[in-house]
């Protein structure tokens, strides 16, 4: 999922662990990421990004039949600034999927999940393109027998 | 205002371009492969769009505030309203509420037709 989504391999975002309903994402650090040139603070669309991705691979890991995924809406909040020259890292859970509707929660952080710098929730709607998902596609068999 | 834009690193990093308006600026952000989520559609990645349209309400609050520093962003939620194909992107900025200490602002981004928005956002911003 991840190396087929160009732009997370623009920046160079890893799978660090999947699991049941949930997925730990790293965005390495690096210049280009920079919100603010004074506090050398990664900006928060970044952050955004770290966290849509997340929660999309959590959202797919929550499923047993893998299906279309689209984000509903995603609020991120900023709990304090992130420390330069670090990785980030998200974790984020998909705590309840009905069968159009996919919820998740989440956190970024550099240090560890004791510590994080933004939290999220968000909303991803289920099956919403016909003709199945672009994984799905590449990889005709995904979903239908037990990974 | 291109000089602040050029000042944020990762403006520069998504392309994003501004041009000014009558009552205020749009944000422009040119279609490239780097910034595809979804490649079969093929659609804008959801994060880029929540970026740039964080990136607006930031610009437009700089303008609009003449502040010389980033304002820190408290919480940004953005709805999804349709998937962003491959075109150019462009969003406005308006903000609701100026006070002293926190700004909330709102902005909407589309492609074709400013009536068919792709997403809409909403921020609140530590001036």
């Amino acid at each position: 999922m991840m190396s087929h989504t160009p732009h997370a391999r623009h920046l160079g975002m890893r799978v660090v662990e999947t699991g049941p309903g949930f997925a730990v994402i790293t965005l390495p650090y690096r210049a280009e990421l920079i919100g603010d040139p004074v506090r050398k603070v990664v900006f928060g669309g970044a952050i955004t990004t770290l966290l849509d991705q997340a929660s999309g691979l959590a959202v797919a890991c929550a499923l047993d039949i893998l299906r279309a995924i689209a984000t509903v809406d995603l609020r991120v909040d900023y709990l304090r600034a992130a420390a330069p020259d670090l990785d980030l890292t998200a974790r984020v859970e998909c705590y309840k999927v009905t069968r159009n509707v996919a919820f998740v929660r989440g956190i970024a952080y550099e240090h560890g999940p004791d510590d994080p710098f933004a939290s999220c929730l968000g909303t991803f709607m289920l099956g919403a393109h016909p003709g199945g998902t672009a994984f799905q596609r590449l990889v005709p068999d995904a979903g239908k027998e037990p990974a | 205002m291109i000089d602040v834009l050029n000042a944020i690193p990762y403006a520069r990093f998504l392309g994003v371009g501004v041009e000014r308006i009558a009552g205020g600026l749009e944000c422009v952000l040119p279609f490239r492969e780097a910034i595809v989520g979804n490649p079969m559609l093929p659609a804008v990645h959801g994060g880029v769009i929540g970026a740039f349209l964080e990136l607006t309400a930031i610009m437009r609050l700089i303008d609009e505030s003449g502040t010389d520093h980033v304002p820190k962003p408290i919480n940004f939620a953005i709805d999804y309203l349709r998937s962003a194909g491959p075109t150019t992107t462009r969003a406005r900025a308006d903000i609701f509420k100026l006070g002293r200490r926190i700004a909330v602002v709102h902005v909407l981004a589309w492609q074709d037709d400013p009536a068919r928005p792709v997403a809409s956002g909403n921020g609140k911003f530590l001036l």
